[in-house]
């Protein structure tokens, strides 16, 4: 059914996921670090230990809805 | 059309989704935390073993661990709510970026342009709005530190649970769409999400930790936090939408006057 209505449009190219994967890996984890100083660190695992980032980011914490305290 | 355009466009949709969203979390959600602060130390005061000096709740700062570090209220309600924003917006630009470049082409015969909003509403609703349902944002004054590392856990595990659903909803619908149609495709996928993360929902147990705190400024300070990340997933989706589209119009032109020049 889709083949029919679809074959006037235009192909929309895709990206092969071997081109992507890298690009992907890298800024995921990249990503996932910067969650995790802005919305958990210093609450139950701190890197580094004290609460400097837990008290600079605060306000943050709270309003982008993450459990803080 | 090259992962590189499409995380470049995605980190400069999510900084300057950051400014909206930073705009928004300023004028709209500081007034909630400092009226939060202000019940806090109204509380502490009352209690008759910490007779704290009544204190301007704009200055004082709010620090939870005595003898740490003390960072002023200034600082907190306005570098240092613009870190946490802008460095979580540009994050998640990024990341929706190299989403929507996975997309393009592959969900139905949607444009580039569209398959963009697409995962920046399916990311909002995976990725905030679910586990929010559930374990909405809570201001100062308001949780209990003894239970911070289960109330963390839940949240995210509700998180991981309803990306993960998502994720899988949106293959499930890319195999279905040719044999059911959009229509069918769509009641099947969002009911099995629906029900992934009720079931997940109903299986996490709920913390309730409001105590007495002041049911109108709970309401206010958690209006603001959805305003927040609304305006930032929204700003976010818009901004990257545009660019995309602005993009794939400049491939199909530069593709078009190809073809032209290998015609002649």
């Amino acid at each position: 059914m889709s083949q029919a209505v679809a074959s006037p449009e235009v192909e929309i190219p895709t990206i092969p996921v071997a081109q992507l994967a890298p690009w992907a890996a890298f800024v995921f984890l990249i990503a996932a670090i910067v969650l995790f100083f802005i919305s958990a660190d210093q609450g139950i695992v701190s890197i580094p230990s004290g609460n400097a980032v837990h008290e600079w980011v605060h306000d943050g914490r709270h309003l982008l809805g993450f459990p803080c305290h | 059309m090259t992962p590189r355009n499409f995380l470049v466009r995605g980190l400069l949709a999510g900084f300057l989704a950051g400014i909206f969203a930073f705009a928004v979390s300023y004028t709209v959600g500081e007034p909630q935390v400092d009226a939060a602060i202000a019940v806090e130390e109204a509380g502490t005061a009352a209690a008759p073993a910490d007779a704290a000096p009544a204190d301007d709740g704009h200055t004082h700062s709010h620090s939870h661990d005595e003898g740490g570090t003390v960072v002023s209220r200034d600082n907190q309600s306005t570098w240092g709510l613009a870190t946490g924003i802008f460095a979580v917006s540009t994050a998640f630009g990024g990341v929706v970026g190299l989403i929507s470049a996975f997309a393009v082409g592959r969900l139905g015969r949607l444009r580039p342009s569209q398959s963009t909003a697409v995962i920046a509403l399916l990311g909002f609703v995976a990725a905030w709005l679910v586990p929010f349902t559930k374990y909405p944002a809570t201001p100062p004054a308001v949780g209990n530190e003894d239970t911070l590392a289960d109330r963390t856990l839940y949240y995210f595990t509700i998180q991981a649970v309803s990306i993960l659903a998502m994720i899988g909803v949106v293959l499930l619908a890319r195999r279905l769409l040719s044999g059911l149609g959009t229509y069918r495709t769509l009641l099947v996928c969002g009911g099995t999400f629906l029900a992934i993360v009720v079931v997940t929902g109903l299986l996490l147990p709920t913390v309730n930790e409001i105590g007495t705190f002041p049911g109108d400024t709970l309401w206010y300070f958690r209006r603001a936090s959805l305003m927040t990340n609304l305006t930032l997933w929204a700003a976010l989706g818009i901004i990257l939408a545009g660019l995309v589209g602005r993009l794939y119009e400049q491939e199909t032109a530069k593709t078009a006057r190809r073809d032209l020049a290998a015609s002649l």
